[in-house]
């Protein structure tokens, strides 16, 4: 961390003084950019030092899994993967059903280093490779600031990118996501779009597209781009600035990234189909539609052209949504899916979408998270706008525009905090540019007062001398700031950088350097310790289970059980089938003969349940329950009714209160059977607090096969029908009668017969001699 | 509306008597360009999308052709020199070029 914040004043102070000296620029911009990575990369380490290097929550565990089967079986076969461990008895598509991004790229990463005769695990590279894109990341939004503003904004910009915990919160070493590259080529497509629509050259337009390709694969945020870009058009077509640099950039874009997307099999037809796209395609129509009428104005300079243009242009515009409107009810494009209707409309989900509503990332942000995430960015990218808003010009519409749609999407849920870091880190830079601009820009005329200049004195003179002539007359009409205040504001400026490197490293640390299969617990004397009950569980399975023994779970933990387990999952964090999640919340909200009948009918062989009482472990399965019993409730409403779980006066709780539903039901029966630990009395419940309210049950359909050592994952078997149905008999009945003939010479039979005789061998084998006839055998 | 049709005859005289030689060609290719479009989609609306991404590469790559035509004849154009500055005429072409590189690698890809 040090690292940058001794990067940012440097920056700012030199970025003045060497304004002209070119070699000087760019050494410091280097310089700035690699300590920004340096920084970056190191402050997303903190969870491979205190655990291990290993793959981090859920989703990663999946792309780790096809990542490592792609590498082993090669591109084609991944494209072509039928995985029948998952999703148990439907299996997945995997090749059609994944961004291949990322998996492509650790792919790439893997075979060039191999080819170099670097032999390194492909773990490692997944787990790395979060981190090294960071670097990339504050490279690309560096050239985009550039673009916008100045490069001394941008340094700025990306050493706020490189360590804002908005950032590494996705891209920690492990969190081997898709969001961990898509940034970097979220922010590189801003950039070259930038780029082209400045030059009008069609060469940056096709690099616009290429980006957006490489983006597509990696992840389904890119329908940000190809909304807010086609967005970006439109407001500067109703604001006058039409041109012919912005109708080249924009074509070329649009229908080159187009055809390229189509090339990801997981997006398909989509961009022609949904009306997600279609924002995109009637701009594309649009722009064509007013450069045809630019054009024929052109032509003939004279005559009520500049109405004919209004209206042909509104005219144009209205075909084209009407055109829209028209081919989504005659059903040729899909309306909004479910996803996107929860973006405009924040209940939808939560009415009609029970699972995108029960995942916590999808849930809105609090106020607390935006400074959490963001620190003093979040105050001070306002600043930034507005001045770009001030002196407004093509690029500066666009980054006006990003920074209001990714504000409004962070509003809706968490997960879109990511989407809302970058713009923030680019307008925040630009805001502290200007604010050490002012500030520094005057230190040149009276002999620097703060922070002493020691070695770089020679080169500051030499600077100085230059420049005075030119900055005398920009200084004068700043000369109402005093030497006194100046200083002041540019002291208090650094403590505030100072305070949030801080804040970035304390809150990347403590907040988002959790593997979460791996858990730490700290004792009174600081002392720490590691359960590791999450391996121990799935160890357990991959070493003691049947290979094509079926896990029941709920969908949380499909992805961890195939990665590490190696076993078949009925449901898993893919959530494509609904009514089959159902199915298993079903089974674990019934009671437990009815839920035997869905096992048996799902070919369930083992039942898998996270119980975090005896620790406190609040992420457990008692506690996602009641998400369960919604989502059951959303396909079974006959067999499943949420009211039933709640006690009468509407409270959900485990203890002897607790409605009968609840406590007869599979999930309660699983979480505490034989559960005597917790600290006293025993089988005291610490996550919530309550002594269990049903206790000492047996199971009938159910065997405890596994239990870890903080009780933290509990596994049972369920018992074949010839394990229970039959009544049971005490040990003295037991007695077999033998009476039967048959069975009395099977009695005899092993121990007379030879093994030669029951292995079914000829005796007196007759020898087959070429010309004689076989002797016969009698 | 009158003066609309009036104008058509007007505009055609303005076109050929104004137009540089080099962006008629353009012009031409344009043309044929746009009939191919017009018949692949008739064709398409008469047999039908069966091989979808086969109608839709084809009917794309000539989509495509045309704008960057399109945006070819508005760089090379004299009158726009301004507007594209520190792009010539030859950079400009170079630039179609690799546009049209990418453009046939990929629609050979999703021609299937």
């Amino acid at each position: 961390m040090p690292a940058t914040a001794v990067a940012k004043p440097e920056n700012g102070r030199n970025k003045g003084i060497f304004h002209n000296t070119a070699g000087f620029s760019t050494l410091i911009t280097v310089t700035v950019l690699s300590l920004a990575w340096l920084a970056g990369f190191a402050s997303r380490l903190f969870a491979v030092i205190r655990f291990e290097s290993i793959i981090h929550e859920f989703d990663p565990w999946f792309n780790y899994r096809s990542t490592a089967y792609m590498v082993q079986h090669g591109f084609y076969n991944f494209l072509n993967w039928f995985d029948e461990r998952a999703w148990y008895p439907l299996g997945r598509i995997v090749g059609g059903t994944v961004y291949p991004g990322l998996m492509i790229t650790s792919g790439t990463i893997h075979w060039i280093l191999h080819a170099l005769n670097i032999p390194i695990h492909i773990r490692d590279i997944c787990v790395f490779l979060a981190p090294v894109f960071s670097g990339l990341t504050a490279i690309a939004t560096y050239l985009l600031t550039s673009e916008i503003w100045s490069r001394g904004a941008g340094l700025f910009a990306a050493c706020f990118i490189a360590i804002v915990p908005g950032y590494s919160s996705r891209s920690v070493a492990g969190s081997y996501d898709n969001e961990g590259i898509a940034i970097f080529a979220l922010q590189f497509t801003y950039y070259l779009w930038l780029k082209s629509v400045k030059s009008g050259s069609i060469f940056w337009s096709i690099c616009t597209a290429l980006s957006y390709f490489y983006m597509v694969s990696a992840w389904g945020g890119y329908v940000f781009i190809i909304n807010l870009i086609p967005l970006h058009v439109f407001v500067l077509l109703v604001m006058g600035r039409f041109s012919q640099r912005l109708f080249v950039s924009y074509t070329v874009f649009y229908i080159i990234g187009l055809l390229l997307s189509m090339q990801i099999p997981f997006v398909g037809f989509q961009p022609i189909r949904t009306s997600e796209h279609m924002a995109a395609s009637g701009v594309f129509a649009l722009l064509m539609a007013v450069g045809a009428l630019k054009y024929l104005h052109s032509l003939n300079p004279k005559g009520q052209w500049k109405q004919l243009l209004i209206v042909g242009g509104f005219l144009a515009a209205v075909a084209v949504f009407l055109v829209v409107v028209l081919l989504t009810y005659m059903g040729v494009i899909a309306p909004w899916s479910g996803r996107f209707y929860s973006l405009w409309d924040t209940a939808y989900a939560k009415i009609h979408i029970p699972i995108i509503a029960s995942v916590s990332e999808h849930q809105p942000t609090t106020w607390s998270s935006f400074f959490f995430d963001l620190h003093v960015l979040v105050c001070t990218f306002p600043v930034g706008l507005w001045y770009c808003i001030k002196n407004i010009n093509d690029e500066r519409v666009f980054v006006a525009l990003y920074a209001l749609s990714a504000v409004y999407f962070a509003g809706v849920m968490v997960r879109l905090m990511l989407t809302l870091t970058p713009v923030v880190c680019v307008l925040a830079g630009i805001a502290f540019s200007i604010l050490l601009d002012l500030v520094l820009r005057e230190d040149e005329m009276c002999p620097p007062p703060v922070e002493s200049e020691e070695s770089k004195s020679l080169y500051d003179k030499a600077g100085k001398l230059k420049k005075r002539p030119h900055e005398t007359p920009n200084g004068a009409s700043e000369a109402g700031l005093g030497m006194n205040v100046r200083s002041g504001t540019l002291i208090a400026f650094m403590i505030l950088l100072m305070l949030f490197s801080v804040h970035c490293t304390w809150a990347t640390s403590n907040a988002y350097s959790s593997p979460s299969i791996v858990l730490a617990s700290y004792g009174n004397d600081g002392s720490r310790r590691i359960l590791d009950d999450f391996r121990e569980a799935y160890g357990w399975l991959s070493q003691n289970t049947a290979e094509d023994a079926r896990i029941m779970s709920w969908w949380d933990y499909g992805y961890q059980i195939a990665g590490m387990g190696n076993r078949t999952t009925l449901v898993d964090n893919n959530t494509w089938n609904n009514s089959h999640i159902a199915l298993v919340g079903k089974a674990m909200a019934s009671n437990e003969s009815a839920a035997y009948s869905i096992m048996t009918a799902l070919d369930v062989d083992y039942v898998l349940v996270i119980f975090g009482g005896a620790i406190g472990y609040s992420g457990d399965d008692i506690n996602k329950f009641i998400w369960m019993v919604r989502i059951a409730e959303g396909e079974h409403p006959k067999d499943i009714h949420e009211a039933d779980y709640f006690t009468e006066r509407g409270e959900y709780r485990v203890d002897s209160e607790a409605s009968k539903t609840m406590l007869n039901c599979l999930m309660y029966k699983l979480s505490y059977y034989r559960y005597d630990s917790g600290g006293s009395p025993p089988g005291y419940d610490r996550t919530r607090g309550a002594l269990p309210g049903n206790r000492g049950f047996k199971l009938t359909y159910l065997e405890e096969a596994y239990t870890t050592e903080h009780w933290l994952v509990r596994i049972y078997r369920v018992k074949k029908p010839d394990e229970f149905n039959r009544p049971r008999l005490p040990v003295a009945k037991r007695t077999i009668s033998t009476t039967n003939s048959v069975s009395k010479k099977l009695a005899i039979g092993p121990g007379t017969t030879t093994s030669k005789r029951r292995k079914g061998l000829l005796k007196n084998k007759p020898t087959v001699v070429k010309g004689k006839k076989v002797a016969r055998l009698e | 509306m009158t003066s609309l049709v009036s104008v058509i005859p007007k505009l055609y005289q303005e076109y050929t008597t104004k137009t540089p030689k080099k962006l008629k060609i353009i012009d031409a290719y344009l043309l044929y360009v746009f009939l191919t479009a017009v018949i692949q989609f008739v064709y398409c609306c008469l047999v039908g999308t069966f091989p979808f991404n086969s109608f839709l590469s084809g009917f794309i790559s000539t989509v495509s052709s045309f704008v960057l035509g399109v945006c070819l004849r508005l760089q090379v154009n004299p009158e726009n020199k301004q507007e594209f500055q520190g792009l010539s005429a030859e950079r400009g072409f170079a630039d179609f070029i690799f546009a049209h590189l990418v453009l046939h690698i990929v629609v050979v890809n999703f021609i299937g």
